[in-house]
């Protein structure tokens, strides 16, 4: 019965109460991760992307995904992990970078995700303290807590803090 | 429960001996990120100061995704039904593809970062070109690590920079790492026959053009490092890619294939 009543835009929907497991103020929709829905017959395919090659939370992820739907009674669901295109930080949402500043990390710096990589010792410019907003920040590791976050330091008041990097 | 990776159209249309050559192929690489990764999560707890030991597992887990991704490929060109943990865990040493350098043991720090310079100043430029590849598989993966291995480039860069131009002694210690790694340098792009006969039918990047790039790199660092050039007739040792190891990988097999040797058959 739920199965023929549904759509491509519910799935959306349920997909959007589904969060990422490491950062769990963010939505796997906020994240940009979901690439695709497709339902027929009954049957519905989700596209997911990596954001990192070795992100460990995709097989959660994958799951999370399925337990959501399966709470709605949807059961014939199949999961294609999709490299290409490559996740970039340009498609988080507006909604889940201000969602990751108010949980204390850094959002990326929009539209700086290609070209800097290989300035070396440089630094993406104009990281906010996700605490006091300066922009008077410095990059203390590429590599932070997890594959997608470098670790920062504000100049000002002193506090370390993670910055989801651009990619 | 695992997402399942999207299939090749391409894979059916490869005759039987170019798909046998990819099959190898895919596997070099893979033996490649994981002994790589494997030496590099060695330093686990162990790293110097905090950032630089999460750095190193940060690489490590990259590699790994990288791995995954090719063995789940090779496990499909082969066609035999061994899945990634087959390849993984259930290979011995001589059948293993990597090169010789990233199976080096990890030394002292510099070692490390020489080790990885080394490997990261040939796998980015590799994988810009590989991005390009007609085989849509090697260039979705090519296309998601490229972004990955330029972090990996700039991190061990900077890096030798500091070590060169450094204190006398991370002076000293980068010059011994460089002194005894370089040898293992050349093995990277030195096609194998396998690798010679994709890189003719240009579904391989052809290690040539990538010299370069490679070369500009290296100096580039080395000078702002204040550290000399290595000779370039330096006698290069090789074999890796053919399963002819040093005695290194036995051990690091040994380590890593334990629990599924200890318990046959085992999955998450």
């Amino acid at each position: 019965m739920v199965a023929t009543a549904l759509t491509e835009a519910r799935v959306w929907e349920l997909l959007d109460e589904v969060l990422d497991p490491e950062v769990p103020v963010l939505s796997i929709l906020d994240l940009g991760i979901v690439r695709g829905v497709r339902v027929a017959d009954g049957q519905v395919t989700v596209d997911i992307t990596p954001t990192y090659s070795g992100c460990p939370a995709m097989n959660t992820i994958a799951t999370d995904i399925r337990l959501r739907l399966l709470a709605e009674g949807i059961a014939n669901v199949t999961i294609h992990n999709q490299l290409s295109p490559a996740w970039t930080t340009d498609w988080m949402t507006p909604a889940g970078r201000q969602k990751l500043q108010a949980y204390g990390i850094a959002p990326p710096v929009d539209g700086t995700a290609t070209g800097h990589v290989l300035n070396l010792f440089g630094q993406d410019t104009a990281v906010r303290c996700p605490q006091c907003q300066s922009d008077n920040t410095r990059l203390v590791s590429q590599f932070g807590s997890t594959a997608c976050k470098a670790s920062y330091q504000c100049n000002d008041c002193y506090e370390p803090f993670d910055y989801f990097k651009c990619h | 429960m695992q997402a399942v990776p999207s299939e090749s159209a391409a894979l059916a249309t490869y005759p039987a001996e170019v798909r046998q050559q990819l099959f190898q192929y895919v596997l070099q690489l893979a033996d490649t990120s994981l002994i790589l990764g494997h030496r590099l999560s060695e330093w686990c707890g162990h790293g110097p100061i905090l950032e630089q030991d999460l750095a190193m597992a940060n690489i490590a887990l990259d590699l790994l995704g990288e791995t995954r991704s090719l063995y789940q490929y090779a496990a499909e060109l082969e066609g035999l039904g061994r899945t990634e943990d087959d390849l993984a865990y259930l290979r011995a040493a001589v059948e293993y593809r990597n090169p010789l350098l990233v199976e080096q043991p990890n030394g002292d720090f510099a070692h490390t970062i020489v080790r990885q310079f080394l490997f990261d100043n040939f796998h980015y430029p590799f994988l810009q070109q590989l991005k390009s590849s007609p085989d849509e598989r090697l260039a979705g993966i090519a296309e998601k690590a490229v972004k990955e291995a330029a972090y990996h480039l700039k991190w061990s860069s900077e890096w030798i920079i500091r070590l060169g131009d450094g204190t006398p002694e991370s002076r000293q210690r980068v010059e011994k790492a460089i002194a005894s790694l370089w040898r293992y340098a050349a093995e990277l792009t030195t096609p194998t026959t396998a690798e010679k006969a994709l890189q003719a039918a240009c579904i391989i990047p052809d290690y040539a053009t990538l010299q370069p790039a490679m070369a500009a790199h290296l100096a580039h660092v080395l000078e702002e490092a204040t550290l000399p050039t290595p000779p370039a007739s330096t006698f290069a040792l090789a074999g890796g890619k053919q399963g002819r190891h040093s005695e290194h990988l036995g051990y690091i097999l040994t380590e890593l294939q334990y629990v599924q040797r200890a318990y046959p058959g085992l999955t998450w």
